[in-house]
């Protein structure tokens, strides 16, 4: 008998785009889409995150190598497809390969994001709750450039149009939605999930724009001195 | 009578399974009714090319002529599909005519479906009955169930389905929607379920089903209409249960 390595490989990239790394990306939104209701209010977000024992190695075990798992096993798959939409051009056909491209660009805007906002500015030290007020700023100057603006919402659009359609595949690929109006109905549960968590997300990206969101930061470390 | 109308056709050649591939055009006279099949007939009875040379005549297969053999495929402007019920009157022209390229060219239009026997061999897409003595009538089949097993039992192995499949190709070993839905077809099978985790095993071996990017264009271009992303979906529901059980019962 042959080996079943890949059957089982696919199976862990599916759930692994499931949890942990579906799960992470609304925790993420849900956190930095605070940041609409106060700086303070991200901050405490951020510093609640922080607070959790054992933060980095959930960070490796739960974040980081799921994600890499994913990512890299997803590249394979990819590069592996050879897309035909000029000979078939069904919608299903044109979300095969939207998956695969928004994947590809939403790995690279990853890679860029963790390196930008976790290694550059926090390092793998410890956390310090001065270090969430610095990222804060950091992040939103960086914003305040239309140039990141629109790679954030680039970013952003490609992550969450590559979570939605990955759940429906997922769906499908664990045998949960079978027949042909199982699979059209979660096409439009999707559809309506990809314009919700899309307005969160880049609605968290806005509030980061805002220069208002500047000046509560240096508001906030200016009372704490 | 205005003068003799006549087919543009630009067909794909190959001079044989190494040879360089090129394109030959031809122009023949147009009679009614005519398919891909009678206008390569006509380019065998006068194999003169478009530039009036006389070249040697265009090789292809075909059987029944009613689509229910599936030897006739080809890609015919751009689409894969039976040549004996692509109706001339029904395509545009220039009509481009080419082989099948998932498949090794033979010569020509002559493409070796061998890959996709193969597969059925290896996914066990039988029932094995043969005993010492006879094993008596098998179980009956509710209505539904067998319904659902004619529309999978449609299958003619044409390979239409794995040359629309974006994930078959020369990077993957992908066996094919075509054999996902066979082994739908005899897991429900009352006599051949009895061998079912022998075929679910060697279905989600390497090159099995977990290969589907669900571009789900098999079903769209199956010339029988066979549900074949239903069979995946089928398929990947008894995968996940026989996972499963698999890990819980050792």
């Amino acid at each position: 008998m042959s080996s079943q390595r890949s059957f089982f490989n696919r199976r862990i990239h599916s759930l692994l785009g499931v949890i942990p790394v579906g799960f992470f990306l609304l925790e993420h939104f849900y956190t930095n889409y605070k940041a609409n209701e106060s700086a303070q209010s991200f901050i405490d977000g951020v510093e609640w995150l922080w607070g959790i024992p054992f933060l980095l190695v959930l960070e490796i075990f739960f974040i980081f190598l799921p994600l890499m798992y994913h990512g890299i096993y997803g590249l394979y798959i990819a590069f592996q497809a050879k897309p035909n939409t000029n000979q078939f051009g069904t919608f299903r056909n044109y979300m095969f390969v939207l998956q695969r491209i928004t994947g590809v660009i939403t790995l690279i805007f990853v890679v860029w994001h963790v390196w930008d906002t976790r290694i550059r500015v926090v390092g793998l030290s410890e956390h310090s709750l001065d270090v969430a007020k610095n990222m804060a700023i950091e992040q939103a100057l960086r914003l305040q450039s239309p140039v990141f603006l629109t790679i954030f919402i680039i970013g952003i659009i490609a992550a969450v149009f590559h979570f939605c359609n990955g759940m429906w595949s997922f769906l499908v690929s664990w045998g949960i939605t079978v027949g042909p109006r199982a699979q059209k109905v979660s096409t439009y549960v999707w559809m309506v999930a990809f314009v919700l968590i899309s307005f969160v997300g880049i609605k968290a990206a806005l509030a980061f724009n805002d220069p208002s969101f500047i000046d509560e930061v240096q508001k906030i470390t200016a009372a704490q001195h | 009578m205005s003068e003799q109308q006549m087919i543009h056709l630009i067909i794909k050649r190959q001079d044989g399974p190494d040879g360089q591939p090129y394109h030959e055009e031809f122009k023949i006279p147009y009679r009614p009714n005519m398919n891909i099949i009678s206008a390569l007939m006509e380019i065998q009875r006068n194999p003169v090319n478009a530039a009036g040379k006389t070249v040697s005549p265009v090789i292809w297969e075909s059987n029944c002529l009613e689509e229910v053999c599936g030897a006739c495929s080809m890609v015919i402007n751009g689409r894969p599909r039976q040549a004996c019920t692509a109706l001339i009157d029904k395509l545009e022209q220039p009509i481009r005519v080419e082989p099948m390229g998932t498949f090794p060219v033979v010569r020509d239009l002559s493409i070796d479906r061998g890959r996709m026997f193969d597969a059925l061999k290896k996914v066990k897409a039988w029932v094995p009955i043969d005993g010492t003595y006879d094993l008596g009538p098998g179980p009956k089949l509710p209505e539904t169930e067998r319904q659902w097993r004619y529309e999978l039992s449609k299958c003619m192995t044409c390979g239409v389905c794995l040359e629309a499949c974006p994930n078959v190709n020369s990077k993957s070993n992908f066996i094919g929607p075509f054999a996902v839905g066979q082994v739908n077809l005899f897991n429900t099978h009352p006599t051949g379920a009895m061998n079912k985790e022998e075929r679910l095993e060697a279905l989600i071996s390497d090159g099995g089903l977990q290969e589907c990017g669900n571009s789900q264009n098999c079903v769209q271009a199956c010339p029988k209409g066979i549900p074949l992303t239903t069979a995946i979906a089928n398929m990947n529901r008894e995968a996940t249960k026989f996972m499963f059980k698999k890990w819980l019962s050792f």
